[in-house]
């Protein structure tokens, strides 16, 4: 299946006027699963102060642009976040914190957790750590602002190009007609 | 004469429009220093604006767009009766109060009727709670508004502000003191800031009526507000504050909406049926004492 790449999607011409506004205004939609959480209401409120680069939390999936996976992700997690992704509105972007949806960190060997989330939804940063301290997530974020700058944070693109191969992955995990321990893998 | 009227429109919705937005991110700010942080650049609002109406948005019927439209234009065509400092879109109409309580609602009825066709049920539980909370503050406000017209017998701002020229002493602000004071709380309620703010209710209702809206949906929902904010802090100026010029009249108003949010960023949120019977009781006898302190004076 050919693939189409972060380079092929580059932004260009009236959008990246537009970039300018979107990367100084992002609100996003932290999704509370994992430990990540508890970095977050310090990162928003005053002692680190996200709102300075106009970023806020917002209450739905419609009204958002950045979602945050905040930690591992169990499958039956894995698909609300599905849900919720497909939700929000482009352009959208995801960033994922700690090391546990970047190789399942502590839960690698676990059976129902995830991973790697990059193979279900495209994520466009990810923040290592167990758990990544506030200066770290703000070092993310302009990190991603860059990106959108640029012109290069585009995962809503690959998502909609390449929706085949993500839709195969999420089946591979998602679509099981038999008990996870009973043995009968094929 | 037509093209006359026409660009006096457009100067008073784009005011509104434009220093709505303003006072939106000053208060921003404004907020954010009293939690002892910075926040972002005061023209915060118009990068959001922007934003949202670059966004693909999505709508559930076309009841939704219409009503959208509605309510934003029910607000802007509440604003071009206001006086703008001493600016009148239509300079024959002379800011009639009637009208402009009359229209104010078209504002929130339109947005009801949008957000009730998303389809999502927070939505109509946020607008349920707007609407009665409105039943709650409208009995403040309109008593005050009342005795105003009892007091200038003409309900035209224009002659409400006339008899306030001269002094300080003049404004009403002095004169009827406890009006003014259930007029602040009534505009709490209509800003829907803190304490009364159970029909956005973030973590309760998910911000109820804009639960669905999206990207130009939501930046028009944006653009109501602002000048909403413009519209209500500016009838409770040139009713109590003496209207003034043009620059003495964008002063008040940002003195007020700052009071308003120096008061919510204190407070937590009423249920909203606390909240229809506070407003019923300690504002409204307020005002009511006002009223009868008047009626023996004369």
């Amino acid at each position: 299946m050919e693939l189409y790449s972060t380079k092929k999607l580059k932004d260009e011409g009236f959008e990246q006027i537009l970039n300018f506004f979107r990367k100084k205004s992002l609100w996003m939609l932290h999704y509370c699963t994992g430990c990540g959480a508890v970095e977050l209401p310090p990162t928003m409120t005053s002692r680190w102060d996200m709102e300075r680069f106009g970023m806020g939390p917002m209450a739905t999936p419609r009204q958002a642009d950045l979602l945050l996976i905040t930690g591992y992700l169990s499958l039956k997690s894995l698909k609300r976040v599905i849900y919720t992704y497909e939700q929000m509105q482009n352009p959208k972007w995801v960033i994922a914190l700690g090391s546990c949806p970047i190789n399942g960190g502590i839960y690698y060997d676990s059976y129902s957790v995830i991973n790697r989330l990059a193979l279900y939804i495209p994520v466009d940063l990810s923040i290592e750590g167990c758990m990544p301290r506030p200066e770290a997530i703000i070092e993310g974020f302009i990190k991603l602002m860059k990106q959108i700058e640029n012109g290069e944070a585009v995962g809503y693109k690959k998502y909609q190009e390449n929706y085949k191969w993500y839709k195969q992955n999420q089946d591979s995990v998602l679509k099981r007609e038999f008990p996870v321990l009973s043995g009968e893998e094929k | 004469m037509m093209n006359n009227y026409i660009v006096r429109f457009l100067i008073g919705s784009l005011t509104s429009i434009i220093l709505g937005l303003l006072y939106m991110g000053i208060g921003r700010k404004f907020i954010a220093r009293i939690r002892r942080c910075y926040a972002g650049p005061f023209y915060q609002s118009f990068i959001d604006v922007i934003k949202l109406f670059s966004k693909h948005s999505i709508s559930h019927h076309w009841i939704m767009d219409f009503g959208i439209m509605m309510g934003f234009s029910g607000i802007i065509a509440t604003v071009i009766f206001l006086p703008i400092g001493n600016f009148y879109v239509f300079p024959d109409m002379k800011g009639n109060l009637i009208i402009i309580m009359y229209f104010m609602t078209i504002g929130y009825l339109g947005m009801a009727m949008g957000v009730s066709a998303s389809g999502n049920p927070n939505s109509p539980i946020g607008i349920g709670r707007a609407l009665a909370l409105m039943i709650g503050y409208e009995i403040p406000f309109a008593l005050a508004v009342i005795l105003l017209i009892f007091a200038n017998g003409s309900s035209l701002l224009y002659n409400i502000i006339q008899t306030q020229q001269g002094s300080i002493y003049n404004w009403n602000l002095l004169k009827y003191p406890f009006a003014f004071i259930g007029t602040i709380i009534a505009l709490q309620g209509m800003l829907g800031e803190q304490p009364f703010d159970a029909m956005i209710a973030p973590a309760e209702i998910a911000s109820g009526p804009m639960v669905e809206l999206s990207g130009k949906f939501l930046g028009f929902g944006f653009l109501q507000h602002a000048s909403q904010i413009f519209l209500e802090t500016g009838i409770i100026t040139a009713m109590f504050l003496g209207g003034g010029t043009i620059i003495g009249f964008f002063t008040k108003q940002l003195f007020l909406y700052l009071l308003t949010l120096s008061i919510a960023s204190v407070f937590p949120r009423f249920r909203f049926e606390d909240g229809v019977k506070f407003f019923w009781t300690i504002p409204t006898s307020f005002v009511l004492f006002q009223l009868i302190l008047f009626l023996i004076k004369r």
